[in-house]
């Protein structure tokens, strides 16, 4: 029975983030607490011949100066594997301070712990490195002629070559082909909220809170790292100040920040400062992409092939799949997918919100709509053509797939069929007015271990479902409220949720689009087992008005159970407890998830449709309207489902727009800050119209819950320049859209 | 400043006693001169719902007002405000009953991870009292101090709307 699932309720952390109550990981107020503050890598390449910290350990305040030389040296480093496994995600299988080696600019290189911010800041800036500089590659553009096949990508999930049929022989045969480059800038993550942990030691036991996407990935990746026994760790997550994806893996800071409380035996807060954001967790990386489409006239793909070549660290071979989605999109018997790879100076990449599938189906989705004008074919029709009713990788069925009922809402809101298919046709004053769409589409992965939950009933009927996750902004803790209280059958105002805590039932980091589907399986069985419990205890039970009924003809409601077809024979959950003298009763939930290797494709798809306005003399852009029609499954809170599409829209219209990080010739990033790397302000932001089409799909997770985190921005930026070509007759390859192409 | 204005004695550069009128109550605290309204109040008065999200002026999320102009406090010498009315996130709700701004920004999910909200709620109310609000294009453009990463910009302009229009009861005391 189904009534708060899917209904569009206030966020229940709402009340304490429009209050300033809310407390987040920096915000953590302790007694005794002292600051540490991080010295950083000023070259990208070499070696520290001196560090002179004899200034900064005599100034005010200050309890200790870490670095390679004094840093105690803890366990070793976890191999990457992304967190939605539920294990060590170390972010990098680099761990600073270990000795004098120089892999990239704002390489963490001395801590400072001091009574006070202000000290600790201040005796940062007195430590003094003598750098012994080397050669070094930060770019696509130096290391080109360096690049090598990957073996394997994505923490070695992922293979370097992929391939379906005989792409060249069938590019070779076909009648049309579209071929172009594209290049897509670096891209940092810039939650509002820098990554912070506060640690705080009772002996051999230690307490991280921390600004995590996965309590428990901190918790195995800091144990690890410092050798400290899992049981003796607890990471607690109140709040998290956004993220989309630098917060995903677990970086050096959190265990930083536990070596420093330990070497002043005081609890230490650890803030990365803006400008460290750049180069502390991670970030989307610069990649170029080379993509054939082979063609019949009548525009149905006969061949794909999709490279790509994008720098890694030295020490770990990552790259976005910028292949993926785009090589499941369309039917298309040939296919070769390949990744290259440069070793540069730079950090690891990471999770950056879309990982590879924004990037990736910018450039799938702009030479869609060339093909398009090239066979002089509407560009929704052409999609159509090439409908992929099986996942083309494998052939299986999909799990299921609204996209026809997307394209066809997307096109009717837009009145997509009123268009000019002509370029540069329709102006408003100075502004040449354009339309463009694009398809969208988001994996469903599930996550590498059991997810867990318990529910919690009182003898009053009050109730608390339990479970580690933590709400980055998404609306989960909202989410799960209504899981929960639909599944025992009580009102939601009876039922309370308790998450971000690595003490409460496991889950895996909510990554990948996958918290929703995850945890909500985790919570609906953990709540519908105590439902369970509770009316196999009212049968059983000889004074209850159930006693010796059949428990499948039993229902709950309101907190009550009763017959299905005699709705006044029941009682409520608390009468039946106070009777046998219960204070409580509880119930634990495991989700077994399914296994990678499940027989069918599974996919949230959308389609977007974007209004622009360019003005070719000035060179400026404005997004007037953007549409997004998804098929994400199950909704389970329709309010925060839709501001979660609609935010990953707006990231899409600043990928394509304004987002982009500049490698400086000394090989640092030279617009490190939020004065200078562009995010959308509220001027830029449009009017957004987001719709979903409710599919039933019975493999995901057991309530169907497909996601809705990330899909939202897939195709946007296609969307967008497509819609440019259509204003102005241009085309455009490199992301982001600058004012100086477009004027 | 001319001379006789002067402090009479050299303050810093350690810890002095600072007056601040925060939220209608005076508070001393003692803090080294260079520290920030943002780190005083944070870290110094245990009052965490301004945030420091750049500290250096460009994201908005650290906004409060001084004497009933918002202001960012990461850029704001704590020292400088003696004398001043502060007002943050923390004063806004009345008796324990929420600022129809902040009601509004609950009921229009105007945020998502919340981290920039106290400045974004303390920009709108201060919007309205400007004369600011006239039309969608003018909210925009004076909300534009505040960076919502997770770009709930539409809802925020609704729910600022909201407010000014009082629609769903939530009009403004003051609007």
């Amino acid at each position: 029975m189904t009534t708060a699932i899917g209904r569009p309720l206030d966020r229940v952390d709402g009340h304490a983030k429009v209050t300033g109550a809310g407390r987040y990981s920096a915000e953590i107020a302790l007694p005794g607490l002292a600051h540490a503050v991080l010295v950083t890598s000023r070259i990208p390449s070499g070696r520290v011949e001196l560090i002179d910290t004899y200034d900064a350990e005599r100034a005010e305040g200050v309890l200790a100066v870490l670095h390679h030389l004094n840093l105690p040296k803890g366990g070793s480093v976890p191999p990457l594997l992304p967190s939605l496994f539920g294990a060590a995600a170390s972010g990098q299988t680099f761990f600073p301070m270990q000795d004098e080696v120089i892999h990239y600019a704002g390489q963490h290189l001395a801590m400072v712990v001091a009574e006070t911010l202000d000290q600790a800041e201040h005796a940062a800036r007195l430590v003094r490195i003598t750098y012994q500089e080397t050669a070094s590659i930060t770019t696509v553009e130096q290391g080109r002629e360096r690049a090598y096949e990957a073996e394997k990508i994505f923490a070695g999930f992922i293979p370097g070559r992929i391939t379906r049929g005989d792409a060249a022989a069938a590019l070779d045969r076909a009648q049309v082909t579209v071929e172009n480059s594209y290049y897509c800038a670096a891209n940092h993550h810039n939650p509002i909220e820098c990554s912070a942990t506060t640690a705080v030691w009772e002996g051999d036991r230690l307490t991280l809170y921390d600004a995590t996407q996965g309590p428990n990935a901190t918790l195995h990746t800091v144990a690890e790292l410092l050798n400290v026994m899992p049981s003796h760790i607890r990471v607690v997550t109140n709040y998290v100040g956004g993220s989309f994806g630098c917060k995903a893996m677990i970086w050096d800071h959190p265990a930083l920040a536990a070596l420093a409380a330990r070497a002043v035996h005081r609890p230490v807060r650890l803030a990365l400062s803006r400008e460290q954001m750049f180069s502390s967790v991670g970030h989307r990386e610069e990649q170029e992409q080379r993509l054939t489409l082979g063609a019949d006239r009548d525009g149905r793909l006969t061949a794909i092939r999709h490279h790509k070549l994008s720098p890694t660290s030295h020490f770990d071979d990552w790259a976005e799949p910028s292949l993926g989605v785009a090589s499941q999109m369309y039917a298309c018997p040939n296919y070769e997918g390949v990744y290259n790879l440069i070793k540069a100076n730079t950090m690891t990449p990471t999770f950056t919100r879309c990982p590879g599938e924004a990037s990736g189906m910018f450039v799938m989705e702009t030479a869609m709509d060339e093909l398009a004008e090239r066979l002089d074919l509407d560009p929704l029709e052409l999609r159509l053509r090439n409908y992929a009713e099986t996942e083309p990788m494998t052939g299986h069925p999909w799990s299921s797939k609204g996209l026809r009922d997307c394209y066809r809402r997307g096109a009717e809101l837009a009145r997509w069929s009123e268009r000019d298919p002509r370029p540069g046709t329709v102006r408003d004053g100075n502004w040449l007015l354009g339309w463009g769409m694009a398809s969208s589409g988001y994996p469903v992965t599930p996550p590498g271990n059991p997810q867990r939950a318990r529910a919690r009933i009182f003898a009053d009927g009050s109730a608390v479902v339990q479970s580690s996750f933590s709400d980055i902004g998404t609306g989960s803790a909202t989410a799960m409220t209504q899981v929960a209280a639909d599944g025992l059958g009580v009102p939601l105002e009876r039922m309370r949720i308790q998450y971000g805590d690595s003490d409460l039932p496991n889950t895996a980091a909510a990554v990948g689009s996958a918290g929703a589907g995850m945890v909500s399986a985790a919570v609906h069985i953990a709540a519908t087992a105590l439902r369970d419990q509770l009316i196999a205890q009212a049968v059983a039970d000889e004074h209850s008005p159930l006693h010796g009924t059949d428990p499948r003809q039993v229902a709950v409601s309101d907190g009550r159970m009763a017959l299905r077809d005699r709705p006044g024979t029941g009682e409520t959950y608390a009468e039946l407890l106070q009777r046998a003298f219960m204070a409580d009763a509880e119930a634990l939930g495991t989700w077994n998830p399914p296994g990678m290797d499940t027989p069918y494709g599974t996919m949230t798809f959308g389609a977007q449709f974007a209004q622009v306005a360019v003005d070719p003399d000035l060179g400026l852009c404005r997004v007037r309207q953007l549409i997004g029609v998804f098929d994400p499954g199950r909704v389970l809170n329709r309010k925060t489902a839709h501001s979660q599409l609609m935010g990953g829209m707006l990231w899409g219209m600043s990928h394509a727009l304004l987002e982009g990080t500049i490698m400086g010739p000394d090989g640092r990033w030279a617009n490190a800050s939020l004065g200078e790397y562009l995010v959308p302000v509220n001027a830029d932001a449009p009017d957004v119209v987001v719709e979903t089409i409710e599919t039933t799909d019975t493999v995901v997770n057991p309530l169907g819950v497909k996601g809705v985190g990330e899909v939202g921005m897939v195709g946007t930026a296609a969307a967008i320049a497509n819609a440019i070509w259509h204003a102005t007759g241009r085309r455009h390859h490199r992301l982001p859209i600058t004012i100086e192409s477009l004027m | 400043m001319v001379a006789s204005q002067l402090p009479d004695a050299v303050q810093g550069p350690g810890p002095v006693d600072v007056v601040l009128n925060v939220n209608g109550a005076t508070h001393v605290v003692r803090i080294e001169p260079r520290v920030s309204l943002l780190d005083c109040l944070r870290d110094h008065m245990n009052l965490t719902g301004a945030k420091k999200g750049c500290n250096q002026g460009a994201c908005g999320a650290c906004t409060v007002w001084i004497d009933k102009r918002r202001v960012v406090a990461c850029l704001t010498l704590a020292i400088a405000c003696e004398g001043r009315e502060i007002t943050t996130i923390e004063g806004m709700a009345e008796n324990g009953s929420l600022h129809p701004m902040q009601k509004a920004f609950l009921s229009e999910d105007a945020f998502q991870c919340g981290y920039c909200t106290p400045g974004q709620i303390m920009s709108a109310v201060a919007l309205l009292d400007e004369g600011h609000a006239g039309s969608d294009a003018e909210i925009g453009e004076w909300m534009s101090g505040n960076i919502c990463r997770c770009a709930a910009y539409p809802n925020i302009r609704t729910a600022i709307r909201d407010v000014r229009d009082g629609v769903g009861g939530v009009r403004s005391a003051a609007g």
